[in-house]
């Protein structure tokens, strides 16, 4: 396979995700979605990196996944919490900072 | 060349083969994160999420990435996924998505800035010279894990450092967002004891079910005057049980009559009859 076709993978997968943050109210959902878009990079970076024949975009897509893991962390923490005053983990109901 | 070509690509599959897992994958993946999107349950979207993850990591093997495949599926799917999962768990199973729009239009809107962007990036795409892959060179090293952490440990030595820093700030932020500060002094044993005697309900609570029919938590427990109590069911029980028919309840005449027929306690006849 050609890495024209993991690429355009990617992008399937990464406006997909696009369509799940944009359209979905479930905070936890919405995160979900964004690691769907951060997963679809890292296979570009990978069909990248197997053009070219060198590791470069390996290195960039490991250190992606770190960053997700700890945006991962952080966020799911700022969900608990909002969950804890809220009692909601939709993001409608997050609007104190409205008009 | 054959050989190299081989390392390139990481896998002893031919061409084929290769073929037919990335279009039976391409499939799966794709079908897994429309169904995230669609599915109403966080759980299920959470279960499509893995399926993705999975395909994804095998996609990296495929492409001579066997660190980041195993990588994805340790890192992702094992910690990741499961962190999710732990959320879903605390915030509540049962939450899902109502399917009203509050803003007007906003789906059709999502879905047209969708279709324009997919196909900016696909233009892009096309436009870019992408070309076939080519062989691993000598600067991979002898395999794809020396490879890598000798590109890691000298030309990426710093941004690797500064991850670093940035997963102990990640886990401080988590600890202080979890912290939750106490604003009510921590009652003592003396104060709690106050409470009970106050409610004048001072015994433990009726154990569920025991002199009941049926053996069962979600049962509540019969009262010497033949109704049920019900402090004797955990509150987390009770709404479990709803779709359930409502404890049936004997009366008193039926449970001596039961005890006198099998000659034993009311409690092992309720588990008999069960």
């Amino acid at each position: 396979m050609s890495p024209v076709h993991y690429v355009s993978l990617a992008v399937i997968l990464f406006v997909i995700g696009a369509v799940g943050v944009l359209v979905r109210r479930n905070a936890i959902v919405i995160f979900m979605c964004v690691e769907l878009m951060l997963n679809a990079c890292n296979l570009a970076f990978v069909a990248f990196a197997s053009m070219h024949g060198n590791l470069d975009g390996q290195v960039i897509a490991f250190f992606v996944m770190v960053v997700a893991a700890a945006e991962v962390v952080v966020g799911l923490a700022i969900l608990m919490a909002i969950y804890r005053a809220r009692r909601s983990a939709s993001v409608d109901d997050a609007n104190l900072l409205k008009y | 060349m054959k050989q190299a070509y081989v390392l390139a690509s990481g896998t002893n599959t031919d061409e084929v083969a290769r073929e037919t897992i990335f279009w039976i994958l391409a499939v799966a993946s794709i079908g897994a994160a429309l169904a995230m999107i669609l599915v109403r349950r966080a759980v299920h979207c959470a279960m499509m999420l893995a399926v993705v993850m999975l395909a994804l990591a095998t996609m990296y093997a495929m492409q001579g990435a066997p660190f980041l495949a195993f990588v994805q599926i340790i890192v992702y799917t094992g910690a990741v996924l499961m962190l999710f999962l732990f959320v879903i768990m605390l915030i509540g199973i049962s939450s899902a998505d109502s399917v009203v729009e509050t803003i007007k239009g906003q789906r059709m809107a999502a879905g047209l800035v969708a279709i324009g962007f997919f196909v900016i990036l696909i233009l892009g795409i096309g436009h870019a010279a992408l070309g076939p892959a080519t062989p691993a060179t000598a600067a991979n090293g002898t395999n794809n894990l020396s490879g890598l952490a000798t590109l890691i440990f000298t030309t990426y030595v710093f941004p690797f450092e500064v991850t670093g820093a940035l997963l102990i700030t990640a886990a401080l932020g988590a600890m202080v967002l979890a912290h939750r500060e106490r604003t009510t002094p921590r009652p003592t044993q003396r104060q709690l004891a106050a409470r009970r005697l106050a409610s004048g309900h001072m015994a433990p609570d009726p154990s569920p079910g025991v002199y009941a029919l049926h053996d069962a938590a979600d049962r509540p427990a019969l009262l010497p005057d033949g109704t049920t109590s019900d402090l004797s069911v955990s509150t987390v029980l009770a709404p479990r049980v709803v779709t359930e028919e409502p404890p049936s309840v004997p009366p008193r005449k039926e449970q001596e009559a039961i005890t006198a027929e099998s000659g034993r306690e009311p409690a092992s006849s309720g588990r008999a009859d069960a």
